[in-house]
């Protein structure tokens, strides 16, 4: 009797917001014009003067940024790329980004990212078949599906935001798919099904059940991050599937994709039992057209691989916060990939300007200052293409040794929560509660949930309430699901009041659900976002585009929802078919009696014998007896 | 006869109202025996809430309302509660005044029979007096208003109760004797839910006996009565289903509210046969069994209206039982309608021969519905099979109790031609059995 009760499913939703300027703090056309701009993505310009005019309104949050100016060129000159030969100007980058939490976890995020020189545009005409760095699986894949933009990420595990602040580069748990067509595919839902279930196969993933249960077409959330201001959204698809369990065999065919595989570079760290040995896991495959210099002469496909992981050392060695690569990774690196323009390791030192902290070592003199998330960070940096990064040792082994203890963490400035609220298995309630802690900006935040089918969302129950007061959402876009065919897209913008909690909430019933559903499983949950965006940054703080430095885009996204589901028992299918059957049978017997036969005396039926006897002398042509 | 009416309108006004204010009201709004996903208030409001988004509420899978109903919301949605209590009392009015009509027929064409001598001699405590006959119409209301299912169903607002207000005054301008608006309002009836397509056959016999028009073929004066008939009816479906064309400005609707009715798609528990079945039932078997037990709602009309071409009345109570047992997203407000015609065969009581099992039956399972679900859906300690058996169990008693009334009355029909004390051809007392 207890096996009935545990269907499981989940809901996903993410919240999607926009922090912007006072001034230019508005809708969501003003976000796209950022994408839209031509040097949204470019890592050519090389002056330094980055940091200098923001004198921004962050100074409350970054505890103590003492200015670290000294050379901050230095480290952004590394990042010319050398002239390469003009036929093919196909480039690789790797770099690695180390952030010491303040929980005492640390925070490892790689970033690849290759350049394939090619005109996208005319691509439709002469077939592409020459591939240099650029791999060709995905390339192919790229011009057979007519893909514009692709951005694919599985991951394992639970970011906690409230602890490690925000991650780089946003993921929601399980895996999440999303990809703009090109805007002469005709048939996009064909494309579609094809593409993922071709993806499936490259990442060896259960990509392939992503159906149109699952896709949605959002209206507003997903624009495209790279060239081109397409918005019809009937060329975007967007799929979760956040039961997707993430593993070694995604991670072979992910490191499979980069120029050295994981033979040299930073790839070499990849070891896939330390690394699934973790709290966090993501790893993601970014797709986009951009531009090769500012003037958008020439174009390129980008394919960026990020891969980011968050160790739980504190706990598991006793307490100490010492970390090394080695004992973070059981390899240390000894070459940067042949293939690479640049290789780089980036440790944030930004709680450590005085070295008062922590101690790095090797130490190095090289620094680099990003605005992350309109966080002034600094960073140390090491330059693996430079033979003095190995020393002697020809073997390159960061360690850091923490000397105090570390102050508190700030609070996200904005972060999200959701349960189900309500008891039984025929009704519910979602509550989505977003936090704004900033003390006096009020933030514009798109809000997208994307419900499954066998969830009933009603959407006159919906309620928005920030400081306990009415908050009308100002956009609201809201597709309801079809049984079996497409799930609920509900997406909204709400004004955020500053420092407030803002509570969403919208009542739905469960459906009876069919046997291929009621399965279980567990998703983690993640929070994401996108950095700012400034022309000459670390890959990691140049994903998503904005214009102004204090102004960027954060994507949140909430815990996925576990919510329980009325199911049909079928120990007994067939007793139940034949029971109803039966039901039936004497509905129609009693009616099939009483219309075909008539009411008759009830007469006695002479005894068998004499019967027979009649039959005989029928037979015979006698008489018969009476 | 007025004066108790009133009363009885009074008293069901009452109860209802203060079921509207009382906390039980949001108890019965979610109740699935109640509300099933065809006629739920709250899917209603949903709808309306979809329309004022700008999206249209059949692009979901809530609202299967057909548009008309949209617009009688869209104005009325604040007045509803009351909407649904005018609705269930006119309803009983019109119930009471149809019963009051088919009672003084009865009595006229017994009276002929009587005087032309056609009854057997020993019929004569068969006969109907007006002295019982008196207080049905009254009964046939009270039955309507007080009936626990009407009162939930009402107090749920579901839209079945107007559904049944439109079907009850469909038998009343039939019993009157109006051709046009009972073909309007069965039109009505159909749009808003289909089944009732069924009543066709017995209004069209009830006209052609009142009409003295002997149903022969190959007569013409049957033909064109038949045809004036079907042209009122089918006329005035399309002039209503154009209109809901261009309320909507689209044809959203047919497959929302008709395919949602027919093929089956939400599997919701409710106390009909349909639910379980299809949960169960293998995908690959689903669209022929959909067919065989949709069938069943149509299939019988043709053979009842030939057995019971004299009666047309009978077979109105009959198609109406079989709609709500067999249709696929019944409720008990549905339950109720047929209900209340009971008291009008009340002559039958003694040819019935088990009702008292069938309504043990029913009042167990009406009592056990709420305390399975509770068990299965909140307590967590049964599961589905426990609600699904009473649900059975139940449709199993409302068969049980059709089929007796059905027995009942062909039996007494039998006796008024033959005699009511028969004998065997040795002299001794016959026992009547069905050949």
């Amino acid at each position: 009797m207890a096996a009935h009760r545990c269907g499981l499913s989940l809901v996903c939703i993410l919240i999607f917001s926009s922090l912007a300027h006072p001034s230019s703090c508005d809708t969501l056309e003003k976000a796209n014009d950022n994408t839209a701009t031509k040097r949204s993505i470019s890592e050519v310009n090389t002056d330094g003067s980055v940091a200098g005019e923001d004198m921004n309104e962050r100074q409350w949050q970054s505890t103590d940024v003492e200015v670290n100016r000294s050379d901050g060129t230095k480290t952004s000159e590394t990042f010319t790329p050398a002239p390469a030969p003009a036929p093919a100007r196909d480039q690789f980058q790797e770099e690695l980004v180390i952030r010491p939490l303040h929980s005492g976890d640390i925070y490892a995020s790689f970033q690849f990212r290759t350049l394939w020189d090619t005109d996208f545009l005319q691509e439709r005409q002469k077939k592409v078949s020459h591939y240099r760095l650029f791999p060709k699986s995905l390339g192919q894949v790229l011009s057979k599906f007519s893909v514009r933009e692709l951005h694919i990420s599985f991951t394992q595990g639970f970011w906690r935001t409230m602890q490690w602040g925000q991650p780089f580069i946003p993921s929601p748990p399980g895996a999440e798919l999303w990809v703009w067509f090109h805007h002469t595919v005709s048939d996009v839902d064909g494309n579609w099904k094809e593409l993922t279930n071709v993806l499936s196969g490259i990442f060896c993933a259960s990509l392939n059940f992503i159906d149109m249960t699952n896709t949605v077409q959002p209206s507003a959330s997903f624009k495209p991050l790279g060239l081109g201001n397409a918005t019809d959204h009937r060329f975007l698809r967007y799929a979760t599937l956040p039961r997707e369990i993430v593993c070694t065999e995604n991670l072979t065919p992910w490191k499979k994709l980069l120029p050295c595989g994981s033979k040299a570079g930073l790839a070499v760290l990849m070891k896939s039992e330390k690394l699934f040995h973790s709290s966090f896991h993501s790893q993601a495959v970014h797709i986009r057209p951009i531009c090769q210099d500012e003037q958008c002469t020439s174009k390129a496909w980008e394919l960026r691989q990020t891969l980011n992981v968050v160790f739980d050392h504190y706990t598991s060695g006793q307490g100490k916060k010492e970390w090394s690569l080695f004992k973070m990774f059981s390899r240390t690196l000894t070459e940067a990939c042949p293939l690479a323009s640049s290789s780089k390791v980036y440790v944030d030192i930004t709680d450590n300007p005085e070295g008062e902290l922590f101690e790095l070592s090797p130490a190095t003199h090289l620094l680099s200052r990003a605005v992350v998330l309109g966080d002034r960070r600094t960073y140390s940096v090491y330059d693996l293409t430079r033979a003095e990064t190995f020393g002697q040792l020809r073997s390159f082994n960061l360690l850091l040794r923490w000397k105090g203890d570390s102050g508190d963490m700030l609070r996200p400035l904005l972060h999200a929560e959701r349960y189900v609220a309500g008891f039984g298995l025929q009704t519910g309630e979602i509550h989505t509660v977003i936090y704004n802690n900033h003390p006096y900006r009020a933030f514009p935040v798109l809000l997208m949930d994307s419900v499954p089918w066998y969830l009933q969302l009603y959407v006159h129950t919906l309620t928005v309430t920030s400081k306990s007061r009415d908050n009308k959402p100002s956009y609201i876009h809201y597709q309801p699901a079809k049984d079996r065919h497409r799930p609920h897209l509900l997406e909204m913008l709400i004004q955020l009041p500053p420092h407030s909690m803002t509570e969403v909430t919208v009542q739905f019933e469960r459906a009876l659900i069919l046997k291929d559903l009621t399965s279980s499983a567990l998703v983690p949950s993640m929070v994401a976002m996108s950095t700012n965006f400034t022309q000459d940054q670390p890959l990691f703080s140049s994903f998503v585009p904005v214009k102004e430095e204090s102004s960027y885009f954060v994507r949140v996204y909430t815990e996925p929802l576990l919510v329980n589901l009325p199911t049909p028992d079928f120990s007994m299918p067939y007793n139940v078919i034949c029971l109803t059957c039966t039901v039936v049978a004497v509905g129609y017997g009693s009616f099939y009696n009483l219309l075909t036969r008539t009411f008759q005396v009830d007469e006695p039926s002479p005894p068998l014998a004499k019967r027979l006897a009649n039959f005989i002398r029928r037979i015979r042509g006698v008489p018969l007896l009476a | 006869m007025a004066a108790p009416l009133t009363l009885l309108l009074i008293v069901a006004v009452t109860i209802r109202a203060v079921l509207f204010r009382s906390s039980l009201a949001e108890l019965i709004l979610e109740r699935v025996e109640v509300v099933s996903p065809l006629n739920a208030w709250k899917r209603v409001v949903e709808g309306l809430a979809l329309l004022d988004l700008g999206v249209s509420p059949y692009s979901g899978d809530v609202f299967h309302e057909t548009p008309l109903m949209i617009y009688l919301f869209h104005f009325m949605v604040d007045y509803a509660e009351i909407v649904f209590m005018i609705a269930d009392g006119l309803t009983a009015v019109a119930l009471y005044l149809s019963i009051q009509t088919y009672n003084k027929n009865v009595f006229r064409k017994q009276k002929y029979a009587l005087e032309s001598d056609r009854y057997p001699a020993d019929c004569l405590e068969l006969l109907r007096s007006p002295k019982e006959m008196f207080y049905i119409p009254l009964k046939v209301a009270m039955f309507y208003l007080l009936n626990p299912f009407t009162i939930l169903s009402c107090v749920a607002k579901s839209t079945c109760g107007l559904n049944n207000a439109i079907i009850a005054l469909f038998i009343l301008c039939t019993l009157k004797g109006s051709a046009l608006l009972s073909g309007i309002l069965l039109a009505l009836a159909t749009y808003q839910s289909i089944y009732p397509l069924t009543l066709f056959a017995p209004a069209l016999l009830f006209f052609l006996q009142r009409l003295y028009i002997p149903v022969n073929l190959r007569r013409s004066s049957f033909w064109f009565f038949t045809l004036q008939y079907a042209f009122i009816y089918v006329g005035s479906l399309v002039v209503i289903t154009g209109l809901s064309f261009f309320l909507l400005g689209s044809w959203d609707f047919i497959p929302s509210v008709y395919g949602f009715i027919f093929s089956v798609p939400d599997l919701t528990p409710n106390i009909g046969l349909f639910w379980y079945f299809f949960a169960e039932m293998f995908e690959h078997f689903r669209l022929f069994f959909i067919c065989v037990f949709q069938i069943n709602v149509f299939f019988y009309t043709i053979p009842l209206s030939i057995k019971l071409k004299e009666h047309p009345v009978f077979l109105i109570f009959m198609q109406i039982a079989i709609i709500s047992i067999f249709k696929s997203y019944p409720t008990v407000g549905d339950v109720a309608l047929y209900m209340a015609f009971l008291p009008a065969w009340s002559h039958l009581y003694r040819f019935l021969r088990n009702i008292f099992l069938v309504s043990c039956v029913l009042l167990a399972c009406s009592a056990l519905f709420p305390v399975l679900w509770h068990l299965w859906i909140y307590a967590g300690s049964a599961n589905s099979n426990f609600y699904y058996a009473i649900t059975l169990l139940f449709n199993f008693g409302q068969i049980l109790l059709v089929s007796d009334y059905f027995y009942a009355y062909l039996r007494r029909e039998h006796h008024l031609t033959h005699g009511l004390y028969l004998k065997k051809k040795d002299g001794t007392e016959a026992t009547l059995v069905l050949k």
